[in-house]
């Protein structure tokens, strides 16, 4: 790919949806560019469009307004370079471990020896070896999303699009899987775009936390995080981000919070 | 990455292991002691005693206690009786399964024949036997048809209503893998929808069953609803008894072997495993 080129260009996107009663403007007026290779986390209250940004970025909606491209290349639907790790997982639930992985690969007609290579290599990857042979029900929550992110990962999917991915396990487990998520992308060049609703979250993964706002769902403010890794959650660098991105998460129109709080993250770097 | 947590299957309550066996006989041999006291030294009942119901089955199977027209016929009645079931109930899923998945999946297909499906089965199998009787005359065919009526409907409502319950999640998935629009189908909505059409082909059977002996009162000679209206004419009621008995379980025993296969093809489904 071109050097200098944004992975991900978003501009002046917005989105509206009509539903019986009227009209609900989900996504007003949002641009924002992505580095190959970056960690991004969307964070915001419920309905402030953080979601429908992940879809317009995945093809599974389309703008009403503006322009999403990648590589230079506008969006059209969803393709394999983009994959998507829901938070219910959306695994296929008749077919086994293996066969979920396998999907990919499969529906781009690589060949069987090919097939079993990749999904060989992402089972092992994501540690799930001895339950290759095993179906989705017969997993815990934790075990199901390293699947859906081996799943993608077979794919070849270079930006690698999670809609709250950790939000409906147990603490440990998300914790677990922070980790793991973090030292997978540190080892490949993947770019990663993590929506979110937990501060804490968004601080201990992103390079750029982009905070977004409801009631038309706009995006507040981009910030960077520029703590070393492994970030320490305890330490007060740590505390202080997180005490300014909850103020700004609170005072929904302060765009002076917003001003005041970039020089004041950088100030960590 | 690594994982050790598998989740644990659900339990239920768990019987004793001993006497697991006993446990489905309890209720069928207090039945048998009440028919047994209420029939027992009373020669002028309606209703037979066991032990005569038992002769009779007995008679039917193999033959050399009465010797009358209904000795050792029980196996042309129960293959002319299983024949009709699983030719009607074949019949039945070969129209039911592909037409409920076209409902489910076409738009125009479901405005063109829901309206008139959802008037038509109201109408039970009873209601059609005149007409049947018209239309196919008195025999055979007639008996095939009404199975065929009874397996239909809950073959197709529960295609059609397993096409239409996929999660649009799973679409979503399979398109951002890189399935074409046209693998859509059979990768996902046919798979997907196979617990809910297996469901159908399963309820479709035992509704052959339960018709077969309103099917077998158009005048057909064989089968286990024939003899069941024959004794009924002659008063055997011990007959009649006896032609249910074997009712009951042969329809049993077919439901075993689909709910058999069902475990063998749905595996992956927590409903079926």
């Amino acid at each position: 790919m071109p050097d200098g080129l944004p992975i991900l260009d978003i501009a002046a996107v917005s989105k509206t949806f009509r539903s019986g009663a009227g009209e609900i403007h989900a996504l007003s007026g949002a641009s924002l560019t992505i580095e190959q290779g970056e960690f991004i986390c969307l964070i915001g209250a419920s309905g402030c469009g953080k979601s429908t940004l992940l879809r317009l970025i995945g093809g599974f909606e389309t703008p009403t307004a503006g322009s999403v491209k990648m590589w230079d290349a506008p969006i059209t639907g969803p393709r394999p370079d983009r994959g998507m790790v829901f938070q219910d997982y959306a695994l296929f639930p008749w077919l086994t471990v293996r066969g979920n992985i396998a999907f990919g690969p499969k529906a781009r007609g690589l060949h069987r020896k090919e097939v079993r290579a990749a999904t060989d290599h992402f089972i092992e990857l994501v540690g799930l070896a001895r339950f290759a042979d095993a179906y989705p029900h017969q997993l815990s929550g934790g075990m199901r999303q390293r699947v859906a992110i081996a799943r993608v990962l077979a794919n070849d999917a270079q930006l690698i699009l999670m809609d709250e991915p950790f939000g409906a396990l147990d603490a440990m487990t998300r914790e677990r899987l922070q980790e793991e998520l973090l030292e997978l992308w540190q080892r490949t060049k993947l770019t990663v775009i993590f929506v979110t609703h937990a501060i804490e979250e968004a601080i201990l993964l992103a390079d750029r936390v982009v905070v977004m706002t409801p009631g038309p769902g706009r995006i507040q403010s981009d910030n960077h995080v520029a703590l070393p890794r492994p970030r320490d959650v305890a330490s007060p660098e740590f505390n202080a981000i997180r005490r300014e991105l909850s103020q700004l998460l609170m005072s929904h129109h302060g765009t002076k919070a917003t001003v005041a709080l970039r020089p004041h993250l950088r100030a960590f770097a | 990455m690594s994982g050790g947590d598998a989740r644990p299957r659900p339990a239920t309550t768990r019987l004793p292991a001993v006497g697991r066996s006993t446990w489905p006989l309890i209720v069928p041999a207090a039945g048998l002691l009440l028919w047994w006291l209420a029939t027992k030294d009373k020669p002028a009942n309606l209703v037979p005693p066991p032990g005569e119901v038992g002769r009779a089955l007995w008679d039917l199977a193999v033959g050399g206690l009465y010797d009358d027209a209904f000795s050792s016929t029980l196996l042309t009645h129960l293959l002319a009786s299983v024949s009709r079931v699983y030719g009607g109930f074949l019949l039945a899923a070969l129209i039911g399964v592909p037409l409920g998945l076209m409902i489910g999946r076409i738009a125009a297909v479901r405005a063109m024949f829901e309206p008139t499906l959802q008037i038509l089965r109201p109408v039970p199998v009873t209601a059609w036997l005149p007409l049947a009787m018209i239309l196919f005359g008195i025999g055979p065919r007639s008996a095939f048809f009404l199975v065929f009526l009874g397996a239909f409907y809950p073959i197709l409502v529960n295609t059609i209503f397993g096409v239409r319950s996929v999660d649009p999640r799973l679409f979503e998935a399979a398109s951002m893998l890189g399935a074409s629009s046209s693998a859509i189908f059979p990768k996902v909505v046919l798979p997907a929808a196979l617990p809910s059409i297996f469901t159908g082909l399963r309820l479709g059977l035992g509704f052959a069953w339960v018709v077969i002996v309103v099917g077998e009162m158009t005048g057909v000679p064989t089968g286990l609803g024939a003899i069941i209206m024959e004794a009924r004419q002659l008063s055997r009621t011990e007959i009649v008894i006896a032609g249910m008995v074997v009712i009951g379980f042969a329809g049993f025993l077919s439901d075993q072997l689909v709910q058999w296969l069902g475990r063998r093809l749905l595996r992956w489904s927590p409903q079926h495993a």
